[in-house]
């Protein structure tokens, strides 16, 4: 049974490398509010308001790069790139389960025929699907005919699809050109070092030009590469997303580096992910025991760079196939046999309908998340607490406690409400679950809040959360995330103002490791 | 004088099909596969055999016993 004493915690070895970090953050904590180009004021919620109206139009329905859009529009991407030019430490291209959502990871390769047809299929069924994104499961510039391909044959059917390619830089500024040609208007580069001595650590080689590079040469070549092809789509427009990931001990506090230079170099959205790494994939990391980060560490990190740059928090590292909302996979309904079987008549006008619909619905959250934050107008705290969510989207309470999969953590203050990370709870490949295995599993990923909001929960997990200080909250069911954690919020502040509570600082949490089956 | 594609081991990833500047290798039935009388193991082209530069599983493109080089 559950074992507070197994947590994680914020102790000594834990987290010592980033204590300078931690110390830096506690220096100069607090949001910056100017707003400049491309630029929010607070980080990972650009908004509205805080962004240029041209920006904003690229973003507002994009669930990748805009937080708030993520919890109403959908995104897909197709597998039709399967070859790579780079080696990284934590990609094993032999490994490929349906059951295994983590990037590099797919089912089926597609034809850009295929491809298109898929996506046809997937618009007309989800109209709420915007964004085509190209991310593999090798590098999609790597393989660029199928992947620009595919990109000409979707936008001369689906002209409102907004085309997305993930990249590891090598070869973008020989394709600079070609990415704007077929309109391609949001790049994500992976840029995990800018000291090749560092690359050395993660990538073992590259090939360029046909040559094998190895070593620091190699990470020499594509960090130069990287950085140029990053200020090339820059200086042309396009939206740029950098992919960084945190791997403690070998480039943890070496990222807070990269933030400053893929900033200088005009990137809108830095997103810090967690090193998956687990013996069972097959990687260099997980072979050599190389852990991957705790929720805190990677929160600290998240923050140290978080100043005039929008820091993303809700990536779910998905699959080269991954169809659907961000935190739900679809792609099991659009298999390339029963696509080909479908009859598909692509209705734009419908389409446009139904997204005008989510718009409403995503500014009726914004609207009400305003007004709960006016109420908290004067007040001045210097709590913070975490709160986690079980969400189906929408942005409302609307998943019950033991049917959600994962859990959206929101940080709440005077301040106000903020998005900033969710905790997969899916079953572990560990077997012998049961329902108490499972509770321990949500307990050990949401043990940094003091609250999780469901929509609907049974007793013996109510009593569970309760013993391990998380208060379980249904009263807020199918209420809005960000006004009902506001709500939530002043009353806590209220208890422990007049002494009905004590505010305690929550421990550390764990970041989902290994592979999940969807048992 | 060839190169083979270690069945087994290959990922079908197409990373070679595309670098061959004898485009030696072909796919049947997602199985990648080196036509021995095409290829030359890139003499005269690269430095290196382009396959075995850019598979991602070591050995898995190898010189072929069996079409070695003539001395």
């Amino acid at each position: 049974m559950f074992d507070a004493e197994q947590l994680p915690d914020a102790g000594e070895g834990q987290i010592k490398p980033l204590n300078d970090l931690l110390q830096k953050i506690a220096a100069s904590k607090g949001c910056e509010t100017k707003a400049g180009p491309g630029k929010s004021g607070c980080g990972s919620t650009g908004t509205e308001s805080t962004l240029p109206p041209e920006i904003w139009e690229k973003v507002k329905n994009h669930p990748c790069y805009s937080e708030q859009a993520h919890h109403h529009f959908a995104r897909m991407h197709v597998a039709v790139a399967p070859a790579c030019n780079i080696q990284c430490n934590y990609c094993n291209r032999k490994y490929d389960c349906a059951n295994e959502s983590r990037p590099g990871v797919v089912s089926e390769r597609l034809t850009p025929e295929q491809a298109a047809k898929k996506v046809f299929a997937v618009a007309s069924t989800i109209p709420q699907m915007t964004v085509l994104g190209i991310a593999g499961p090798g590098d999609p510039l790597a393989n660029p005919e199928k992947t620009f391909k595919t990109f000409e044959l979707v936008a001369q059917t689906a002209p409102d699809i907004k085309l997305c390619v993930s990249t590891n830089g090598l070869m973008l500024p020989k394709l600079v050109d070609r990415i704007c040609q077929y309109n391609i208007d949001h790049v994500t580069i992976t840029v995990n070092m800018v000291d090749p001595e560092v690359g050395a650590k993660i990538y073992p080689w590259i090939f360029y030009e046909h040559k094998r590079y190895t070593g620091v040469e190699a990470a020499r070549i594509l960090s130069e590469n990287q950085l140029r092809g990053l200020e090339m789509l820059t200086e042309r427009g396009i939206l740029c997303k950098i992919n960084s990931v945190m791997i403690p001990g070998v480039n943890d506090e070496h990222l807070v580096e990269v933030n400053k230079a893929v900033k200088a170099r005009g990137a809108f959205l830095h997103n810090i992910m967690p090193l998956i790494s687990a013996p069972e994939h097959g990687t260099v990391f997980g072979m050599n025991g190389q852990r991957g980060p705790t929720a805190q560490e990677l929160k600290a990190l998240q923050d140290a760079c978080e100043g005039d740059m929008n820091m993303m928090r809700h990536c779910r590292q998905c699959r080269a196939d991954a169809v659907g909302l961000l935190g739900e996979d679809r792609s099991d309904e659009f298999t390339t046999e029963k696509v080909m079987a479908m009859e598909i008549d692509y209705d734009l006008e419908a389409r446009k309908a139904y997204q005008a619909k989510v718009e409403a619905e995503r500014d009726a959250t914004q609207a009400a998340k305003a007004d709960e934050l006016a109420k908290l107008a004067g007040e001045k705290a210097d709590i913070a607490i975490q709160i986690a969510v079980a969400t189906k989207g929408n942005g409302r309470v609307n998943e019950h406690f033991g049917h959600a999969t994962e859990f959206q953590i929101y940080e709440v203050s005077t301040a106000g409400a903020k998005f900033i990370g969710h905790r997969r709870v899916d079953l572990y490949c560990q077997g012998g679950f049961g329902d108490d295995d499972k509770l321990e599993t949500v307990i050990r990923a949401i043990n940094d809040c003091a609250a999780v909001f469901v929509a609907r929960i049974g007793t013996c997990p109510k009593e569970g959360l309760l013993k391990a200080g998380i208060d379980p909250v249904d009263r807020f069911a199918h209420e809005y995330i960000e006004q009902s954690a506001l709500a939530y919020f002043k009353e806590y502040l209220e208890k422990v103002q007049s002494g009905e509570i004590e505010h305690v600082a929550r421990g550390d949490a764990d970041i989902r490791q290994g592979a999940f089956t969807a048992a | 004088m060839a190169y083979k594609i270690i069945a087994s081991q290959c990922t079908a990833c197409s990373a070679c099909e595309a670098e061959c500047p004898n485009a030696a290798i072909s796919v049947k039935k997602g199985v990648y596969f080196i036509d021995p009388v095409t290829c030359t193991e890139c003499v005269g082209h690269f430095d290196d055999a382009q396959c075995a530069a850019v598979c991602p599983v070591e050995g898995t493109c190898v010189p072929d016993p069996a079409h070695p080089r003539s001395a």
